[in-house]
């Protein structure tokens, strides 16, 4: 799986491409871990290029929050597109999550 | 374009990719709309790892079964069996969306997305085998 990231104003943007299922969840999770483990505390999850997110992908997205909550980290999620938008949805993350339209809002507000 | 399968895969990991796609073969057959696809597919996932993850022991092998065929002029009925442990994934009550951080967890989120994306789920225990069948339509059940 593809991730791309960027910095913006002290906000890690991270990008992935493509499906977040049960097979690259793994994937995702360590990168996720890996930014909050070197210290970066305000994520902005762009899924821009995301079309599909099962419950693999919410459970390490959930596993990040709970790593950032101790640290006053925040994550927030922008550019949802139709078929993630329902999932997270459905899944009751909008209670949870800021959601931005795009990951340059996101940034200001995060 | 086959509208009909059965398919039967040791219960690993491996098998988790064809099996998904047998079944979206038959949903292709029968003319489901792009959105749709992705939304049984994400139904088959939850199910179809969830077998793969917890119906057997760790460390013995055992076997699932997907089957698939038309449910009437509008949908898929799909089966999903195997001879592991007795679950029934329909009894456990919906997870708490209102839930703080803290206590929020996935578990049971998978299989609440299935109840919520499918037309109708229904499990029995026969024959020593958990079997769940769905009926996915070509279009989502009223929200």
């Amino acid at each position: 799986m593809d991730v791309k990231m960027r910095k913006e104003n002290g906000v890690t943007v991270v990008s992935p491409v493509g499906r977040i299922d049960t097979v690259t969840a793994p994937e995702f999770e360590k990168v996720l871990t890996g930014l909050i483990g070197e210290g970066e505390t305000r994520l902005v999850l762009d899924l821009q290029a995301v079309d599909y997110i099962s419950s693999a992908g919410l459970r390490c997205i959930l596993a990040a929050a709970k790593m950032l909550k101790p640290k006053n980290g925040a994550l927030a999620f922008a550019a949802l597109q139709g078929p993630v938008k329902e999932v997270i949805s459905i899944s009751g993350f909008a209670s949870l999550f800021k959601i931005f339209d795009t990951p340059e809002e996101a940034c200001r507000q995060v | 374009m086959s509208t009909s399968t059965t398919l039967r895969m040791k219960a690993r990991m491996e098998s988790f990719r064809p099996l998904t796609e047998a079944v979206l073969e038959c949903a292709r057959g029968l003319h489901f709309p792009p959105g749709r696809l992705g939304e049984l597919e994400l139904v088959l996932e939850e199910v179809i790892v969830n077998v793969i993850h917890y119906a057997y022991p760790a460390g013995a092998e055992g076997e699932i079964e997907v089957a698939c065929g038309p449910a009437g002029e509008e949908g898929l009925r799909i089966s999903v069996l195997d001879a592991g442990i007795p679950f029934n994934p329909l009894e456990k009550g919906d997870p708490d969306l209102d839930a703080p951080l803290e206590d929020r967890t996935v578990g049971g989120l998978g299989i609440y997305l299935v109840r919520k994306l499918a037309n109708e789920v229904h499990y029995r225990r026969e024959e020593g085998k958990n079997v769940l069948t769905l009926v996915v339509n070509r279009n989502p059940p009223p929200a």
